[in-house]
């Protein structure tokens, strides 16, 4: 290998070029090239993660066409405010994961520290709002189960009509699957940028590399995103002032 | 062990660069990593056949009388189960995509070497969770697990055998994934997309199913062990829920999954056709691109599965309209190899002779897939024999037969040794054989009416002799797949050492030694001739024959 030293190139793509970058591993030949492959990753990742989801709104929205009535009346049952309230926090974090971004990016250390803390701490007024809201519907008996119970609620618009507690069982088994798993997200997500604000901390991250602030970003980004589209499904069904 | 004999000193390879557990157990490189899975498939393969020879014993005799009405059900499930899984979805993809997807582009290695390691850790995770459901009762819906009678009735160890193809499909998505971003990110210098090799436009299309199929089973399995534990209803009927649901999530994968199983090895077969007939492909594009096509159809037929579930009849009229699409790609493949044998000059070598079971058992299992395809008879044949015979001439007489060929194909570079060529021909003939007389029996059983998962057929003893049979060539079967794993074994010791190109063959992998150094290439390869360029390989070969006036 070394023998042949015509090309410069060649010297830069192998073993020495770790002498370079210290965050370059071995079998990328640049750094361009290892920051595309982890991106187009996560984005793949995030394609398997919407199919994931996709099934489970798939259930939802045939169950929402059978049974509006039913699923009308135990949307109403669960927080709206809440719900809203988390939306807005979620929305705030993506806003701190852009800045989080930008200051690796533009090499701020103190605002990039900041901007990952407030995410967390975002994400967790998230869970603990998530977690009022659980504890609301265990006490009110509907978490699905031996103890569920929603009788004679009245269908929102047709006020002689109740709610058929089988499918309103059907509403709350969906509301925790999806929410659950959203809030397992969200806690992997946590995970993430505790990790990132450790690294952030020690200074690894630099403009020349900060790969894992870019994906770890894009995976809480995504993280809202389901959000977004879980609110107005599960909290906004027929819902009139 | 006489020292006198001089050995001559071998080239650092990667087989030889490390040893010990660790550097097998913590290795990054792929081609390690593919052996360690070739290793782990192949012990569940076994384990697959085996519950495959109880259930052919049992059919010997009409009378169910070597294993109980329950045991017979748990073992078409496991079997399926292990063999769908645990063997065919990672075959080709894990094993020989692992080992060949970076050397054919030119790589050092694929792009996540950690998560590759990591998919073969959770495929093991999974792995010893379904040998321990197993071995303290394992599960008798059938590898479908169709609700509600998993979810409702079945008293069997649903959520440990959904946890455990929870985990495995994980290990699939992460390989899936890695292959995508490899394939786009990886390529060497003048690698461009039209002369990739065709292996890796059909791992490609098999990444896509992988990534985006592989989900959707994952998040089914975890509403039905929710729906278990919890009594949810989301499938039930009794409290509003519908098991058709689970149906539609459920073939969303499992359909495709058939493509996962069957397009590396198409793959494969392509590889070798071109290297044993010494012609560039017929067609490189249609075949490149009809990999995709069967990608994207195989998303859009999972309801075939149900037309008799109640299914309106206009949503099973489309369904089995586009599953007679999905054939037209299917058949471009087939009659772009015919057209590349054409006037080739063909070796029988033993993966060409794989190659040549693959393209006549894939051509008939196709074809009666187009039966299936269409309603009326769907109807007549839904769940005999004869449906049976068809997956089975896709998945073994076309996954396995390309999975075997493949292996035979890069076996010298993936040991560094040459396979005895004279037994190898034998276990493919013995395994063609073996094949057709395990499985065509079947369609005729199928279309007389033997319904499928019956233990005991004593009210119609007229189907015996075809049983007979076909448990025989099971047995034929089984013998086929044993001799090539005792004379692989045989030649990692004794087998002549292969040089780097033993079958003079096109593409990158034979351009570095056998076996590859641990990053693949002693210099990063630049590419600057097409795919199949076996005119320009052959040349020196030929002479100049007079053309007579």
């Amino acid at each position: 290998m070394q023998n042949n030293a015509s090309s410069a190139a060649a010297v830069q793509a192998d073993a020495h070029g770790e002498a370079h970058n210290p965050a370059l591993l071995h079998h990328f030949a640049e750094p361009q090239q290892q920051r595309d492959a982890a991106s187009l990753g996560m984005w793949l990742f995030l394609a398997t993660e919407v199919m994931f989801f996709g099934g489970l709104f798939c259930a939802y929205l045939v169950y929402r066409r059978w049974y509006f009535g039913d699923f009308a009346a135990a949307s109403k049952s669960i927080n709206m405010p809440l719900g809203a309230t988390n939306t807005a926090v979620l929305i705030c974090s993506s806003l701190t994961v852009v800045l989080a971004v930008w200051a690796a990016q533009t090499a701020r250390r103190t605002l990039l520290l900041v901007s990952l803390a407030v995410t967390m701490l975002l994400g967790l007024t998230f869970l603990g709002i998530k977690g009022i809201e659980y504890k609301d519907k265990f006490e009110e008996h509907h978490v699905p189960g031996a103890s569920f119970s929603f009788q004679n609620v009245p269908i929102p618009g047709h006020p002689d009509q109740y709610a058929d507690p089988h499918h309103a069982q059907l509403f709350f088994s969906l509301y925790f699957v999806m929410t659950g798993l959203h809030a397992l997200h969200m806690i992997i997500g946590l995970g993430i940028f505790l990790w990132l604000f450790a690294m952030a901390w020690k200074g690894r991250f630099t403009p020349e590399w900060h790969t894992p602030v870019e994906i770890g970003g894009l995976y809480w980004h995504f993280v809202d995103i389901v959000w977004i589209y879980l609110f107005p499904l599960l909290y906004l069904i027929d819902r009139h002032p | 062990m006489p020292t006198a004999i001089p050995q001559p000193v071998e080239r650092e390879n990667y087989l030889n660069k490390e040893y010990g557990v660790w550097s097998w157990l913590l290795t990054t490189d792929h081609k390690r990593i593919a052996l360690l899975y070739l290793l782990s498939i192949t012990f569940f393969f076994f384990i697959g056949g085996f519950f495959a020879l109880l259930i052919r014993l049992e059919l010997l005799t009409p009378a169910g009388d070597l294993v109980q009405a329950d045991t017979y059900n748990k073992l078409f499930t496991m079997h399926g189960m292990v063999m769908v899984f645990f063997f065919l979805i990672p075959s080709i993809p894990a094993v020989l995509g692992n080992f060949l997807v970076p050397l054919m582009i030119g790589a050092k290695d694929l792009a996540f070497p950690r998560i590759n390691l990591l998919s073969w850790y959770l495929y093991v995770i999974g792995g010893v969770m379904m040998l321990h459901c197993m071995l303290t009762g394992g599960v008798d819906t059938g590898w479908t697990f169709y609700a509600p009678f998993s979810t409702s009735f079945t008293n069997t160890k649903i959520v440990e055998a959904g946890l455990a193809i929870f985990v495995a499909g994980f290990s699939s998505i992460l390989t899936g994934l890695n292959f995508v971003v490899t394939i786009h990110r990886m390529r060497c210098p003048g690698m461009t997309w039209s002369r990739l090799p065709l292996f890796i436009w059909a791992h490609y299309a098999t990444s896509i199913i992988q990534l985006l199929g592989t989900p959707v089973v994952a998040v089914t399995i975890v509403l039905v062990a929710a729906e278990r534990t919890l009594h949810l209803g989301i499938f039930d009927p009794k409290l509003g829920g519908d098991p058709l649901l689970f149906q539609h999530l459920f073939w969303f994968y499992s359909h495709p999954a058939v493509y996962i199983m069957i397009l590396p090895s198409m793959g494969v077969v392509t590889e070798i056709i071109a290297c044993f007939s010494r012609k560039r492909i017929f067609g490189y594009s249609f075949v490149a691109f009809s990999s995709i096509a069967i990608a994207v159809f195989g998303f859009l037929v999972w309801a075939h599965h149900m037309f008799v579930a109640g299914i309106s009849v206009y949503s099973a009229l489309v369904f089995s309209f586009l599953s007679y699409a999905v054939a037209l790609p299917s058949a471009i493949k087939v009659f772009n190899w015919t057209a590349t044998l054409y006037k080739g000059s063909i070796h029988y070598d033993a993966p060409m002779l794989y190659a040549f079971g693959f393209l006549g058992l894939f051509t008939i299992g196709g074809l009666t897939g187009l039966f299936l395809s269409a309603l009326g008879i769907n109807v007549h044949v839904t769940d005999t024999y004869f449906v049976v015979a068809h997956f089975h001439y896709i998945m073994v007489g076309g996954a396995v037969m390309g999975y075997l060929g493949g292996m035979h194909f890069w076996w010298p570079k993936i040991s560094g040794r040459l396979y005895p060529e004279g037994w190898a021909r034998l276990a493919a003939l013995i395994v063609f054989i073996g094949f057709n007389l395990t499985f065509f029996p079947q369609f005729l059983l199928g279309y007389m009416g033997m319904p499928r998962r019956y233990y005991d057929y004593s009210h119609m003893p007229e189907f015996q002799v075809l049983n007979v049979l076909s448990t025989a060539g099971a047995t034929v079967l089984g013998v086929g797949y044993l001799l090539p794993m005792i004379y692989f074994l045989w030649s990692m010791r004794y087998g002549k050492p292969s040089s780097d190109n033993p079958w003079n063959a096109a593409g990158l992998e034979w351009k570095t030694s056998s076996p590859p150094p641990t990053f693949n290439f002693d210099e990063e390869p630049v590419v600057t001739w097409e795919a199949y360029n076996y005119d320009e390989l052959d040349a020196p070969y030929k002479q100049e024959v007079p053309v007579a006036k």
